[in-house]
């Protein structure tokens, strides 16, 4: 049954996560966290946090590590499996009929309609994050941690992984 | 059983040298697969990114996956996707399992309610992106209309984000193309 959940829970992002990788977290964090509330948005911002961090697809680790603390070894096997094969096993048997159709205008749409889906999911997530912080570490906390790796990440094009161990320390000493 | 190590070996390059996710890994990915082993031509490898971008799901393992199966059917296949996402997952277990192990002290919990605020930015982002992104391929008034409309279904009404997508998906399918001849390429 857990393991069905699991199977389940990376299937659905695996399926329609168009847009790669990153169009699948929000689609992850639905599954992992409001449905199966297997974590919390504290524990699933740290999973995110070391995911961004690390190098290597997203999705795949953010599957391995889930599944992993939901089921072990073998339940890290069928997160990954759940999120990869569905649409590399498209990829192989369906490339031929996929490259005639891959400058279609029906095939240019399926991805060009998902992303205002994949867009709001995680407008609200990132709502969901902050309002988390809020309650936890207050307002002036929240928007001085937000401004300060918005600087460093976008302006500045400091490495995302730096800014992340920067919080954790900052964290560690005042917060 | 050399080609098999090759494969091993460029995707674990790609796989701990990708920061930013898949999508950042595939200029890393063209570098083995055409530059260095050269098992595709340039174009081919084109075409073969246009083509894991039809299709849902994380990119990179689709392009590994579906280049280990040409250079060496399906035992290729299983050795790159493994090659490309192993290495990581088992570095992020490792190093959650010991910050979880930390749990109760206060400092960790410091550490880790600073990071709440740093993944929400990111996602922020990511929003703007995909948004722009929508934008430019729609245009500003459908892009709005549709966002409103997506809202309010998933935050005020609670639908399953996975049937709002598959509607989208039939619709486009379905919906009837303008007559414009000579799209090909």
């Amino acid at each position: 049954m857990k393991y069905w959940e699991i199977f389940l829970a990376f299937f659905i992002p695996g399926i329609l996560g168009y847009g790669g990788g990153p169009a699948s977290i929000p689609l992850v964090e639905n599954e992992v966290v409001k449905r199966y509330e297997w974590m919390d948005v504290q524990e699933f911002s740290e999973v995110l946090a070391l995911a961004n961090s690390l190098p290597g697809p997203i999705a795949t680790k953010m599957a391995g590590f889930i599944g992993y603390n939901e089921g072990g070894i073998l339940g890290a096997f069928i997160g990954v499996f759940a999120i990869v094969a569905p649409s590399l096993i498209l990829m192989v048997f369906l490339l031929g009929i996929l490259y005639k159709y891959k400058d279609s205008p029906k095939v240019k749409r399926l991805t060009m309609y998902v992303r205002p889906v994949i867009a709001i999911l995680l407008g609200l997530m990132a709502y969901r994050f902050f309002f988390e912080s809020y309650t936890g570490i207050g307002l002036f906390q929240t928007i001085f941690i937000t401004l300060g790796s918005y600087l460093l990440i976008e302006r500045v094009k400091i490495h995302p992984a730096f800014v992340i161990i920067g919080a954790f320390v900052y964290g560690g000493f005042f917060l | 059983m050399s080609k098999q190590w090759n494969i091993f070996i460029a995707f674990f390059r790609v796989g701990i040298l990708g920061y930013g996710g898949g999508p950042a890994s595939i200029p890393l990915i063209h570098k083995e697969v055409v530059d260095k082993y050269r098992w595709m031509s340039s174009d081919e490898f084109g075409d073969l990114v246009a083509l894991g971008n039809t299709l849902p799901g994380p990119i990179a393992t689709k392009l590994a996956g579906y280049i280990g199966y040409r250079v060496s059917g399906v035992l290729g296949l299983l050795n790159a996707v493994i090659a490309t996402v192993l290495p990581t997952i088992v570095l992020m277990i490792i190093l959650l399992s010991t910050l979880s192990s930390f749990k109760d002290f206060d400092w960790v919990k410091g550490m880790t309610a600073a990071i709440v605020p740093v993944v929400g930015m990111m996602l922020l982002v990511l929003t703007i992106q995909f948004l722009q992104k929508a934008i430019k391929g729609m245009g500003w008034m459908p892009t709005i209309m549709m966002s409103i409309v997506i809202f309010i279904l998933l935050s005020l009404l609670n639908v399953h984000p996975g049937i709002i997508i598959g509607a989208l998906l039939i619709f486009a399918l379905v919906k009837k193309d303008k007559v414009k001849e000579g799209s090909s390429s």
